[in-house]
């Protein structure tokens, strides 16, 4: 373990943990719009700035390891001066229609402009300016928002591990983009969104959530109902409904990933496919019923042919889609009620 | 899995046959490219060119079917070069001598006869395989799914034993499970020979501790598996079912037979929460909740117990699942299904099922616990069988290679075979809209000599045809399949695949040989295409 002082405050940190973490850990919040945990370092963003005492330049805290008898400051006057003239760069050069941006609320940019004070732009001249790629169903990708933090390049290329995007360009003109320049679309993406999680503005958009504040959501956690891998994600509800899903850093199997399936999903439960009422088939056709009806008409022909024939002459499958609860239940009902073990679900299919 | 999903990324070797990862378990396909990107190696057997072929040190694309054939090349090099673990066999395993005997006869010359894989890289692939103890192995349906599925898995089993790869971390056994659930329901006893915790029907102890626990007397026999209960319905033998959250129309093989056994039934409930193949054929149909209208338990590939939280009310009258089930089994006379919520169901689980004993719904909200857990001080069991397996020693069993059940001919020339891909999973999430628009159809993959040899183009209308039906199919022209080969999905209605399938079964588990059919592929009139589009 390694000690060192941050604002006065004694700490301990393990050897190897960068200055940002360990401020962190200590509930000393210094801001970043391009680091993250799970990611390689950039120290593109120059946000975290700290002053170190005996260091007469300022240094990236997320890129700088603790040191034994380190003494850092993390708010002086030098430190908060070159972080509003970093946002004061960032925001002159950004869109200002965050009253009607959907990112507004949950935005890295506008929560550190609140922070420190940034109104307005003070650098007037030319700014970014990109059509807005909104080609494929479930994203929509707004260049004219992106601040090169390069979160989503880095989590394309090191969580994803599918390298669909990266920088081009110099200077001015640099800019995060495909090959070629060309829409995202399943053919060059894989489309599962983990670039829209770890974009820090509205330049990456899930298009299932526009519309949606995300004050206004109420967040639920589940365990995903496709595949065997047992990723959970947090259900969005907003009057009753689910709007979407959002990924939860919790998650025991995938963090903060999300397939395609797993994040773009949710708008079947709301389907107007959805069966509403017991159906029954009269005469080839099936006619709405009551529960009452159905279910006596159910019990009455499966007693029967347990009754007729024997329990044997019932079978029953039970699905690897329900939960176990149903599933115990299920196999119980063909066991207990009906005195057959001719249960089986599609394990085998 | 015998393994933990946590574990993936820092296998020092993955061992991945039949399995497109990135498509039908993204995540672990994620931390599988993860791997690789660490500079871990991976060996990927399978026909297609997948994105692990891709990233693959080995890649060796066998002819379908020839899986056994293969293993047993492999352990005939690692056993004449001395590559096994001789230690683990000693102490761990029985059975070993018979498996000598039979690979024996695998030369690797014979082999590459039978694979099509090269005897270098067979070479090649037995030497990576071993060159570390950090090597798991990884399957799933392209093992599975087919005449000689159980055979095939009993010899990755012999490969992990021969070179002691089993009972550590970032190594083992993995196959990854094709449902949410599926672990889950097998753990339920929702199978015809096994009780909750596998437990087994005809065990006179087992049937004692359920009888007496639900007090009525229980049937001692085994019950039918899927395809005995479709067989004895079409005879007339079987006269009702209960079909809850599955859609075996579409997703059975050969599903004209399907329809024709279902049709044959007296009586046929549906359980869904939508109309599908299986419930237009029904006289009833119940409306039950999906999974974000219920609380619950998911039971995940590498055995993990988590919760599933209802988070809003299900649409119109539909009701709980479990709920429905218990309304019928009291109406037809039956005792103990007066359950008032999830959690009481699941602490009858605990009660039952020994594997799952230690869990409550409190010690799992937050991580879920992976099985055995079976006291409530029991931290889970992240990976298996360290130290001792609980049948004792491992058993060996030898497998000798067997064709697939049907080869291509002159009449039906290409082999199809089916799977999932990664914008929809099975036949649900053609409902939602978002998926649906990304991927609309079907585009079955054809390899570019066969499209130019057939005058096809991309996504021109086909008809597909095998002995047992004929269906209409848009292609995609790639090389991710040989020439002569062909891959769809069964995600389509429109396509709907398993009309041209095989049922020919494994005779252990009657799992139908999805991954091999003969099929021919015919050009269509416009006419005929633009009516199907």
């Amino acid at each position: 373990m390694v000690k060192l002082i941050i604002n006065g405050k004694e700490i301990e940190a393990k050897e190897g943990t960068f200055i940002l973490e360990a401020a962190r850990e200590n509930g000393i919040d210094i801001p970043t719009l391009c680091y993250d945990k799970e990611l390689t370092n950039f120290g593109g963003c120059r946000l975290c700035v700290v002053e170190v005492e005996g260091s007469n330049k300022l240094i990236t805290s997320c890129s700088s390891l603790v040191k034994e008898g380190m003494v850092v400051h993390t708010e002086t006057p030098k430190v908060v001066k070159i972080r509003k003239d970093i946002l004061d760069l960032l925001y002159s050069n950004h869109p200002k229609d965050c009253l009607t941006c959907e990112k507004s609320g949950e935005c890295g940019l506008q929560d550190l402009c609140y922070r420190y004070g940034i109104k307005d732009g003070s650098y007037k001249g030319e700014v970014k300016k990109y059509a807005i790629d909104s080609i494929n169903p479930v994203m929509e990708r707004d260049q004219s928002k992106c601040i090169l933090c390069g979160k989503c390049v880095r989590v394309c290329a090191e969580i994803q591990v599918t390298n669909t995007i990266d920088f081009t360009d110099r200077g001015f003109n640099s800019k995060v983009t495909t090959e070629f320049d060309n829409p995202i679309d399943r053919h060059n993406c894989r489309m599962c969104g983990q670039c829209i999680t770890a974009c820090p503005t509205g330049a990456l958009i899930n298009k299932q959530l526009k519309g949606i504040r995300p004050w206004e959501v109420k967040k639920v956690r589940t365990t995903c109902p496709f595949c065997g891998t047992g990723c959970n994600f947090d259900l969005n509800v907003k009057n009753g409904k689910v709007v979407g899903v959002t990924p939860n850093p919790d998650s025991p199997v995938n963090g903060k990933s999300l397939c395609v399936k797993g994040r773009y999903h949710s708008d079947f439960i709301n389907s107007e496919d959805r069966l509403i009422k017991p159906l029954i088939k009269k005469n080839g056709e099936f006619v709405e019923a009551s529960w009452e009806e159905a279910l006596t008409l159910v019990a009455d022909k499966l007693k029967h042919t347990r009754d007729t024939y024997g329990g044997d002459a019932i079978t029953g499958l039970s699905s690897a889609r329900c939960v176990n609860e149903d599933n115990f239940v299920f196999q119980k009902m063909m066991r207990v009620a009906f005195g057959t073990n001719n249960v089986d679900h599609c394990a085998r299919t | 899995m015998t393994n933990a999903i946590g574990e993936v990324e820092d296998n020092e070797v993955l061992f991945i046959i039949g399995s497109n990862a990135t498509e039908a378990h993204p995540i672990i396909g994620n931390k599988m490219k993860r791997a690789a990107r660490k500079g871990n190696k991976l060996i990927v057997i399978d026909p297609r060119r997948t994105e692990l072929a891709e990233m693959a040190t080995l890649w060796l694309p066998l002819k379908s079917g020839t899986d056994a054939a293969l293993v047993n090349g492999l352990m005939h090099i690692i056993v004449k070069e001395g590559w096994h673990d001789k230690e683990f066999i000693e102490e761990r395993c029985t059975g070993f001598e018979n498996v000598l005997e039979v690979i024996e006869e695998y030369t690797p010359a014979r082999v590459a006869e039978i694979t099509g894989i090269s005897e270098e890289i067979l070479y090649e692939t037995a030497k990576l395989y071993t060159s570390t103890k950090k090597a798991g192995i990884f399957y799933t349906l392209g093992i599975t799914e087919h005449t000689t599925g159980t055979a095939n898995v009993m010899n990755l089993a012999n490969l992990a034993m021969l070179t002691g790869h089993l009972g550590l971390e970032n190594a083992g056994i993995n196959p990854m499970r094709g449902q949410n659930n599926v672990q889950g329901a097998c753990d339920m006893g929702a199978l015809p020979n096994t009780y909750p915790g596998y437990q087994s029907v005809t065990n006179e102890k087992s049937q004692k501790f359920f009888e007496e626990f639900w007090g009525v007397k229980l049937n001692p026999n085994n019950g039918l598996r899927i395809p005995e209960m479709l067989d004895e319905a079409a005879a007339g033998n079987v006269k009702a079912m209960y079909v809850m959250g599955e859609d075996p129309v579409l997703t059975d093989p050969d599903a004209n037979h399907v329809k024709k056994a279902l049709s044959n039934l007296d009586f046929l409930v549906v359980q869904d929460i939508f109309l599908s193949e299986t419930a237009k054929l029904a006289d009833v149909v119940f409306p039950a909740t999906c999974y974000a209208e219920k609380d619950g338990t998911f039971t995940n590939t590498e055995r993990r117990v988590q919760r599933v939280r209802k988070a809003v009310e299900g649409p119109g009258e539909c009701r709980l699942d479990w709920s429905i089930l218990a309304e019928v089994a009291k109406r037809v006379g039956a005792k103990g299904f007066d359950y008032r919520n999830s959690e009481e169901i699941f602490e009858e689980i605990r009660a039952t099922t020994p594997s799952y004993r230690g869990m409550t719904y409190k010690r799992i909200d937050q991580k879920g616990l992976q099985w055995p857990c079976p006291t409530e001080e029991h931290p889970g069991t992240p990976y298996l069988h360290k130290g001792v397996f609980p049948r004792g020693k491992g058993l060996m069993v030898p497998v000798e290679y067997e064709e697939p059940a049907e080869l291509v001919c002159e009449d039906y020339p290409i082999l199809l075979s089916t799977g999932r891909m990664l914008h929809h999973y099975n036949i649900g999430t053609r409902y939602s809209k978002k998926l649906d628009s990304i991927r609309p159809h079907e585009l079955a993959e054809i390899n570019p000599v066969d499209a130019q040899k057939m005058g096809i183009s991309e996504e021109e209308v086909v008809r597909v045809s095998s002995r047992r039906g004929s269906i209409l199919t848009r292609v995609t022209i790639t090389e991710k399949v040989k020439p002569g080969m062909m891959f769809m999905t069964f995600h389509y209605k429109e396509s709907p695949v398993n009309e041209l399938t095989n049922s020919a079964f494994d005779p252990v588990t009657k799992t139908a040989e999805y991954k091999i059919s003969a099929v021919k592929v015919e050009k269509v009139g416009a006419e005929e295409a633009a009516a199907f589009m």
